[in-house]
């Protein structure tokens, strides 16, 4: 038989009812298209996922909150720029920045969305080649410290789906300078920079590491057979999991 | 813009048209014949209304009511067995075909052309292409689940094929990429004949459950009929302006785009809302709005139904308040629906609709007069019985005789030709000959386009792009999925038209087996010239018959496609294009086998014969060579290798399978080492002497039937008693070479996988940027 994994086979979930306790809401814009994947990435990492609607005037019970990617309200004036003011995210926002810092991972058009929101610094304006990519995008982990990379190395190097249009990240000489020394750059593009993202820049953080953007999608590696292939034939199709895992962790270690 | 609210026009009502019969309609202009607009007077006992007209002109158009093709189409609803009709829920006729997928699963299909706004305008051309084939498949009542896209450009080098390729490219990803649904892949192919007629066509695929399909009719006395989604614009009005004459103030806009115009965040949304109005069972009949906008929605719903429909034009919401009612009525504007909805659910209906922030309007209801009437401000502009709208149009018997030319071009071989001079013979030679191949415009890598299109969205793709075909999964629990490839060759099918659609199956066919999936049904897109034109006209006839025979040899139906004709730039049509696409079944999307091999030492077995068949192939094409008879069909062969490769792939026995095709075997071993960068050590001898050919045949010959496959040692017996069980040719041709990076060809030069790569990788980019 063949030594290469089958796909489609349930991913083994660790047999810990209390990782099944902790809610991971995903939220949902009318024009959002990964909100299943994220979904159903919170549930192979033994989590439970709650769909929270963008009109919702309440996040209710919640242990961290993903927006994630698609188009919102189809992003025609500029990406996240009218979603930052519907009603669920300024309760996000709130939590975010709450002593509580509720975790939160936007996603594509979620760390968009999150930026637009002023939770995290910078901006991402149109690819360099002005054209849509989708690849599987090496990235290094640069900071394993997040709430969404605890089960990470620092350095490690993860293999994910990136797809997108307005994916290149800028921001100004100053701000990417703080965000380096504060160890708040938490993932970097390697081997190719798909986009023209500054400084290979491919996710950040905030300042406490509760609120983590980035525009590939972990959340299309979360299953064997469904996610990237690697040229050297060793399956990286679950090197997502981890975001899904570490926040998990994060919230039923009790760490802040 | 004006700000005036109301909106006078000098209505032509029923009343009006039958006090006024000898009133000179633009007939004509509106594309009908006389003989056809005779039959109007005829149907009505009067002549008809603008508005009555317009309805007319376009449910009788070529496009709507398939005219030409009818009589011929009929063969795909005639051959069928019992066996092919066991698995088909809904058969051809309805919006898509649905199949059966077992476990109460159901599966829909359809391809369609959007050929003509393409080239108008490619970017919103082949967005609207994707918008409407994946409002049919909704209109079925089911999740759409993927798209793919056979793409036909003219010469790679012209100057009007980058804006054409750019466009068309962009719109399918703009449009599709905001649906979330992975385009799992398609065809490219560039050739100057389609320089002025490029062919977009665009496949989408959705799933449901049995209990939810649902069919566009109109029944149930005193149900209402609503139109949801996008407001109704001026956008793809086309024949209707002629119409303007009904209108009496200047005001409006005097050029309206001839090409629709997409919103692919309301597209999203109206995907969202009806699958929540299925879900719910809110609508009693559903139907989108497509070519001929709401005349064919309220006429093909009341046609269908059991009774009639009656409709107030003005309570359509406009997104120009200028559109006369002809206009209203021909308007093509994107993301619209139509649906029939009991009195008892109009409240969660509206629910649903303001949820999802969906406008609609209550146009009016279904009545049991037979009649479809549509008023405007109460006064009756359409009287007419749906059916002679909607399915009793025009039939032609078009003239068709096999062309005086075909003689002297099936005369015209390949080889011994001037273009066959120097045929590649030393191994340095027929290295570069390799290289040369897959960098060909149509062998090279197709990444440039498909790295545009989200393949992974939904989390169910698996597998895509550069594979035989794409792989979605439709049940999470069990892997139940299915596997869809589309072909057409048109240098094939302008050589031998019966044979040449036949070969376009058997290679969707074989690629859906190739990827370990059960081939269960078919969906076409016929893509000709002008069927005025007696040669095309015996294309066409020719390549459905054709078609039919080899779908019944098969065992599998058409459920559904279609015909678009008019493909030419003045006199000249594009080569015979049907565009075959094959849906296959796998029970568990975790046995489907890809096409690249992986782990060394492998053995590498050809199955099938090799024939002295480079007529209508790649190699002829790069020498600029058209003649000939094209590679031979054998559709018993094609079954056999197929059962071989499903059989395969069910019980673990290989682990790699590409079919061969385009560029014969030299293609399939180069992309089946680069899929991931894995070389192979091949020798063919043992191949040339059981065939009786020479190398270069045995590289480049595009004999059907064949295919590669990788197997691991310890299936090796196993798999070569399978094939000897069942007859099937199977030569062990070498193994797979993990370490070496590089393709190794007994009598070839050694070729570096690297330098393939960039071969293969090098040629979009270095044209398109």
């Amino acid at each position: 038989m063949t030594s290469i994994p089958l796909i489609g086979e349930a991913v083994a979930i660790a047999a810990e009812p209390r990782l099944a306790g902790a809610k991971i809401g995903v939220v949902t814009f009318p024009g959002t298209l990964d909100d299943r994947d994220a979904a159903r990435a919170v549930r192979l990492a033994g989590g439970t996922a709650v769909s929270l609607w963008h009109a919702d005037s309440e996040l209710g019970d919640v242990d961290a909150v993903i927006i994630p990617g698609g188009f919102s309200y189809g992003d025609y004036l500029r990406a996240g720029a009218i979603s930052r003011f519907a009603p669920l995210m300024s309760k996000i926002i709130d939590a975010a920045n709450s002593e509580a810092k509720l975790p939160v991972l936007g996603i594509c058009n979620g760390f968009q969305i999150l930026t637009e929101s002023h939770l995290l610094p910078g901006s991402m304006i149109k690819n360099d080649h002005l054209k849509f990519i989708c690849r599987d995008q090496t990235l290094r982990v640069e900071n394993a410290n997040t709430a969404w990379t605890v089960d990470y190395t620092d350095g490690q190097e993860i293999i994910v789906p990136l797809k997108n249009q307005d994916g290149q990240y800028i921001a100004d000489e100053k701000t990417l300078d703080a965000l380096e020394a504060e160890g708040r750059v938490v993932f970097r593009y390697v081997g190719f920079n798909p986009n023209g993202s500054r400084r290979d820049i491919a996710g950040i953080s905030n300042a406490a590491g509760n609120v983590v953007g980035l525009m590939p999608h972990p959340e299309h590696a979360v299953e064997t057979g469904f996610g990237p292939e690697s040229l050297d034939g060793a399956p990286r199709d679950t090197d997502g999991l981890g975001f899904f895992t570490s926040v998990l962790t994060k919230i039923v270690g009790g760490d802040k | 813009m004006t700000t005036e609210t109301t909106k006078k026009f000098n209505i032509d009502t029923v009343e009006h048209a039958a006090k006024t019969p000898d009133t000179e309609l633009p007939w004509a202009e509106l594309g009908l014949k006389q003989n056809e607009f005779d039959e109007i007077v005829k149907v009505l006992g009067r002549r008809p209304t603008g508005a009555e007209l317009a309805m007319y002109s376009v449910m009788w158009s070529e496009h709507c009511s398939y005219k030409s093709s009818k009589n011929h189409l009929r063969q795909f609803g005639e051959k069928v067995t019992e066996e092919m009709k066991k698995d088909m829920l809904v058969g051809i006729g309805e919006n898509a075909g649905v199949t059966n997928l077992g476990d109460g699963w159901a599966v829909t299909f359809k391809i369609e052309s959007h050929n003509s706004p393409s080239f108008v305008e490619p970017y919103q051309g082949a967005a609207t292409g994707i918008g409407g084939i994946v409002r049919d498949i909704i209109s079925m009542g089911a999740r759409p689940v993927a798209v793919m896209d056979p793409l036909r450009f003219g010469a790679i080098d012209h100057p009007d094929t980058a804006r054409v390729m750019h466009g068309a490219v962009a719109g399918i990803g703009g449009y599709g990429n905001c649906l979330g649904l992975p385009n799992i892949g398609g065809e490219m192919v560039f050739d100057s004949v389609y320089q002025g007629n490029p062919l977009v066509n665009a496949l989408a695929v959705g799933v449901m459950r049995h209990e939810d399909i649902r069919l566009a009719n109109a029944s149930g006395k005193g149900n209402k009929v609503v139109l949801f989604g996008a407001r109704t614009g001026g956008d793809g009005i086309g024949g209707a302006s002629v119409l303007a004459s009904e209108s009496f103030d200047d005001t409006k806009p005097s050029k309206r785009p001839a090409v629709q115009v997409g919103d692919p965040f309301a597209e999203k949304v109206l995907i969202e809302c009806c699958l929540e109005l299925f879900k719910g069972s809110l609508v009693e009949g559903i139907q989108d709005l497509g070519a001929a906008g709401i005349s064919c929605a309220t006429s093909e719903l009341a046609s269908n139904g059991d009774g009639g429909m009656e409709v107030e034009l003005t309570s359509v919401l406009l997104r120009d308040p200028t559109l006369t009612p002809g206009e209203i009525l021909m308007s093509e504007s994107q993301e619209r629906m139509m649906a029939v909805v009991t009195p008892e659910n109009i409240e969660a209906f509206e629910a649903v609709m303001d949820k999802w922030a969906v406008e609609y309007s209550w146009l009016g209801e279904v009545t049991d007069t037979g009649r479809l009437i549509i008023t405007w401000e109460g006064e009756v502009i359409v009287d007419v019985d749906p059916r002679t709208v909607a399915h009793d149009g025009p039939v032609y018997d078009r003239p068709f005789a096999r062309p005086e030319w075909q003689d002297s071009v099936q005369a015209n071989t390949f080889t011994g030709s001037v273009e066959d001079a120097g045929r590649p013979s030393a191994p340095s030679e027929l290295a570069a000959a390799v290289t040369e191949l897959v960098a060909s415009p149509n062998m090279c890598s197709k990444a440039w386009i498909t790295n545009q299109y989200d393949r992974y969205v939904g989390g169910n793709t698996a597998m895509a792009f550069p594979d035989d075909s794409g792989v979605v999964r439709v049940d999470e629990e069990t892997g139940l999925g299915v596997a869809l490839a589309t072909d057409a060759n048109g240098r094939y099918t302008y050589l031998e038209p019966y044979q040449g659609a036949q070969l376009a199956l058997a290679e969707a066919y074989r690629n859906v087996a190739t990827s370990g999936a059960v081939p269960m049904a078919v969906s076409d897109c016929l893509n000709f010239g002008s069927p005025e034109d007696p040669d095309v006209m015996w294309q066409l006839a020719e390549a459905i018959r054709g078609l039919s025979d080899a779908c019944m040899e098969l065992g599998i139906p058409v459920t559904g496609g279609n015909v678009s004709l008019y493909n030419q730039t003045g006199t000249t049509p594009i080569h015979p294009s049907p565009v075959v696409a094959v849906l296959g079944k796998l029970d568990d999307v975790a046995r489907r086998t890809p096409s690249g091999w992986r782990e060394d030492g492998q053995a590498i077995y050809l199955l099938g014969t090799t024939a002295a068949e480079l007529d209508g192939s790649e190699w002829s094409n790069l020498r600029g060579h058209l003649g000939g008879l094209p590679p031979k069909v054998d559709l018993a062969a094609e079954r056999a290798l197929g059962e071989i490769l499903i059989n395969a792939s069910r019980d673990g026995m290989v682990d790699a399978a590409h079919d061969l095709s385009e560029g014969g075997l030299a293609a399939a071993l180069v992309e089946s080492s680069l899929r991931y960068g894995v070389g192979a050590r091949i020798a063919l001898e043992e191949l040339m002497e059981r065939d009786g050919v020479d190398l270069f045949t045995a590289l480049f010959s595009e004999t059907q039937a064949r295919a590669v496959v990788s197997v691991p040692r310890s299936e090796e017996v196993r798999f070569k008693d399978m094939c000897t069980a069942r007859g099937f040719a199977h030569l062990r041709i070498g193994v797979v070479d993990a370490a070496g990076g590089k393709l190794e060809i007994n009598g070839v030069e050694e070729l570096s996988l690297d330098a393939l790569r960039e071969a293969h990788e090098g040629t979009l980019p270095k044209h398109f940027g």
